[in-house]
């Protein structure tokens, strides 16, 4: 048979196993599908209306969606925490699992192309970022930058699960010469992303929140906490609802790992804090704004106190070997930790940072029903997506599904990887 | 443009018409539209082209004959802005001058001149300032007031910042927005600090019979929602050797404009009888817009 013969088996089997499943994964793709018709809808009456149907205004011109976008780019550079151990120090309990790291990488990178394009007042005109129809601004222009490194780590992730996917398929070996270079280079790429997203908002010396060198590294270490959050509930669930053996060692190892990255997550925003509280410049203003509110402007304060408090019980949760190796803190300490990445990131990070504004105005956002219901929307459209491919994509590491003739049945029955 | 370059696009719009159909579908854009150079590379053709079309548009939907310019910036001409924080009173005759002139937005209200009123006490302090006190009431006693808006920076962080190029500082000094390009991400307010840029959060609303005919491309022309708009120094009026709209209408003469390299100029005047300065000093952006205490 052809590779393209082969390829064309691929897609076709790739599509007979998504479109079958048991009642609970039609009642899962159902719910998705829906929550993209309502968040399609809110989309389609924020066109009409205009940007007026969030709560942004002038004062504060980013807020929830870029939030999101946000958090969901260190969701997406979280990858490598779990490539990098695997492949540069060859812990075989992890290598099992990288490619569902990157499969969330694609998810979370279409989220965020999602999230740009819903905050941007004219989606039809995207064309002017394209280079040759348009004028992308290179190299001045952080957004710019950020546009090229999130197309490039989407390209480059999506081109290393598809060529390893179709070669375990056939049950071949991946060509390591191809292969290794290309997952070291995702190495750098995630670190890269997500660098590039923080100097997006670190360049601009009008909003001195976002003004200070440790922002990169904050939303690394932040990453660092998000996104394997999500692997370790996955593997959980992989285990149990297919034949995927996933040893408790791997899923420990990533726990303790997290822990790590907490620590210097909270370490890097209690240097933050004393800086701004200590010297107590005009800048602590918006410090205040985020953990004790100025005047009557207070809404965001409670999220930040569960933010931290979240943040800090899911580091002790994390850190006692006990409670990491308990299955029930294990995963409360994970929904602790997205919603106080997700609370810290999608709110604490952009609103205060625009509040007050920069000629001192406090305007109190808070988003409305259109930004809840098209980032309900977008979430789903990046659940459905993770959903199909991890579908497709555990058959074929379990080696149940081949396209090859009968003279590789006994292909391996790993990712030659593993 | 060269010839490779000319197929090198052709090229890129093939690939790119499906999605220009899609755009198309969408909104009423045209394939002219979607495939329009960066305004600094269109051809006079097209140029006069576009002009035409804003032209037709406002006609239709204001029932006025308009003119919409493309004044380019004159050789030897640098303009530069001082306003007399001594002498101002807060009357806020600049902003409704400006919002008449620019033809802003009713409803929503969008004003590209903001005035704070501030403590005298504690001199430039924008943490305390207040932009709504009532201007009926004005000057109030104990207070000063201190109008900002675009600063028409030397070295302006939203330029930078604007991934397609749709902002640049013209050879005059003028900061100007091509209504056309911008995407509407709002890079550019994040990196102002000066509060100076707006956006449209829906469609602007402008009454007919208020509507200025008195067009130019890059400045009062109206614009349409989802794109950023700011002042560009009444740049219909300046480039014809007129004052700005608030210039004129300051009834305190607070505010000076005129050319850098005119040694009889009002501005080169302040500049060398007055101390001046300029806001958030500490960060570099050399605005062109000095404020002075001239009393």
């Amino acid at each position: 048979m052809s590779v393209f013969g082969q390829f064309l088996r691929f897609v076709t089997g790739s599509v007979r196993i998504v479109t079958r499943g048991n009642a609970l994964y039609w009642t899962w793709i159902l719910s998705l599908l829906v929550m993209i018709a309502i968040g399609a809808t809110a989309y389609v009456h924020q066109m009409q209306t205009g940007l007026i149907s969030t709560s942004m205004r002038d004062q504060v011109s980013w807020a929830f969606y870029i939030g999101n976008f946000t958090f969901l780019v260190g969701v997406a550079a979280a990858a490598v925490l779990l490539v990098i151990p695997a492949y540069v120090y060859h812990w075989k309990p992890i290598k099992e699992v990288v490619i569902l790291g990157e499969l969330l990488a694609i998810a979370a990178i279409v989220m965020c192309a999602l999230f740009v394009l819903v905050d941007v007042g004219h989606p039809d005109r995207l064309q002017h970022l394209m280079p040759g129809i348009g004028t992308l601004n290179l190299p001045t222009s952080l957004l710019a930058w950020d546009v090229v490194v999130l197309n490039g780590y989407l390209v480059l992730n999506f081109t290393i699960v598809t060529y390893l996917l179709f070669m375990l398929v056939r049950g071949k070996h991946p060509n390591y010469a191809i292969f290794t270079p290309l997952v070291l280079l995702s190495i750098p790429w995630a670190i890269g992303i997500h660098t590039v997203t923080a100097f997006l908002y670190n360049g601009l010396a009008a909003r001195p929140f976002w003004n200070s060198a440790i922002l990169a590294p904050r939303f690394i270490a932040s990453a660092l906490c998000s996104g394997p959050a999500v692997l370790v509930v996955l593997m959980q669930l992989l285990r149990r609802f297919t034949r995927f053996e996933i040893q408790d060692a791997a899923i420990w190892k990533v726990a303790e790992l997290m822990a790590y990255a907490m620590f210097l997550n909270l370490f890097l925003l209690g240097a933050e804090v004393f800086k701004e509280y200590y010297s107590g410049t005009e800048h602590l203003i918006h410090m205040q704004y985020m953990f004790a509110g100025v005047g009557e402007h207070d809404a965001i304060v409670p999220f930040m106190w569960t933010a931290v408090a979240c943040s800090f019980i899911s580091f002790l949760l994390f850190l006692v070997p006990q409670t990491r190796k308990n299955p029930i803190t294990l995963n409360l300490g994970c929904g602790l930790i997205w919603l106080g990445v997700y609370l810290e990131k999608g709110m604490g990070l952009v609103i205060p940072g625009m509040t007050p504004d920069t000629l001192g105005e406090i305007y109190e956002y808070q988003p409305s029903r259109t930004e809840w219901l098209v980032a309900m929307g977008i979430f789903a459209v990046g659940f459905l997506l993770f959903t199909l491919m991890v579908k497709v994509a555990t058959p074929i590491m379990l080696g149940e599904f081949r396209v090859a003739g009968d003279e590789h049945a006994h292909a391996p029955a790993k990712p030659a990887t593993a | 443009m060269n010839a490779p370059d000319t197929t090198r696009r052709d090229f890129l719009c093939t690939l790119a018409g499906c999605a220009a159909a899609l755009a198309g579908a969408c909104g009423d854009v045209t394939h002219t539209e979607f495939f329009r150079s960066h305004f600094k590379e269109l051809t006079p053709e097209d140029l006069d082209g576009i002009l035409k079309k804003i032209e037709r548009e406002c006609e239709t939907k204001y029932g006025k004959d308009v003119d919409v310019k493309n004044t380019p910036a004159r050789e030897g001409v640098q303009f530069a802005y001082a306003l007399d924080i001594s002498r101002c009173v807060g009357c806020r005759r600049c902003v409704y001058a400006c919002v008449a002139e620019n033809n802003q937005s009713r409803d929503p209200v969008v004003q590209w001149i903001r005035v704070l009123e501030m403590d005298k006490e504690k001199g430039i302090d924008f943490e305390h300032a207040n932009p709504y006190y009532d201007a009926e009431t004005v000057p109030r006693p104990g207070h000063t007031y201190l109008p900002v808006a675009c600063q028409h920076c030397e070295n302006p962080p939203c330029v930078k910042t604007c991934p397609v190029g749709a902002t640049w500082k013209e050879p005059d000094g003028i900061v100007v927005i091509d209504y056309d390009w911008c995407i509407g991400c709002r890079c550019c307010m994040s990196a102002c600090p000066y509060g100076a840029r707006r956006f449209n959060w829906k469609e602007p609303s402008l009454p007919a019979d208020e509507m200025n005919p008195n067009l130019h491309v890059l400045g009062n022309r109206p614009r349409p929602k989802g794109v950023v708009e700011k002042c560009t120094w009444c740049v219909h009026r300046v480039r014809d050797g007129r004052y700005p709209a608030c210039v004129e209408v300051c009834p305190v003469g607070a505010r000076k404009f005129g050319n850098l390299l005119d040694p009889s100029s009002e501005i080169r005047y302040v500049l060398d009888k007055k101390r001046v300065f300029v806001l958030k000093n500490e960060l570099a952006t050399h605005p062109r817009f000095y404020y002075f205490y001239g009393l």
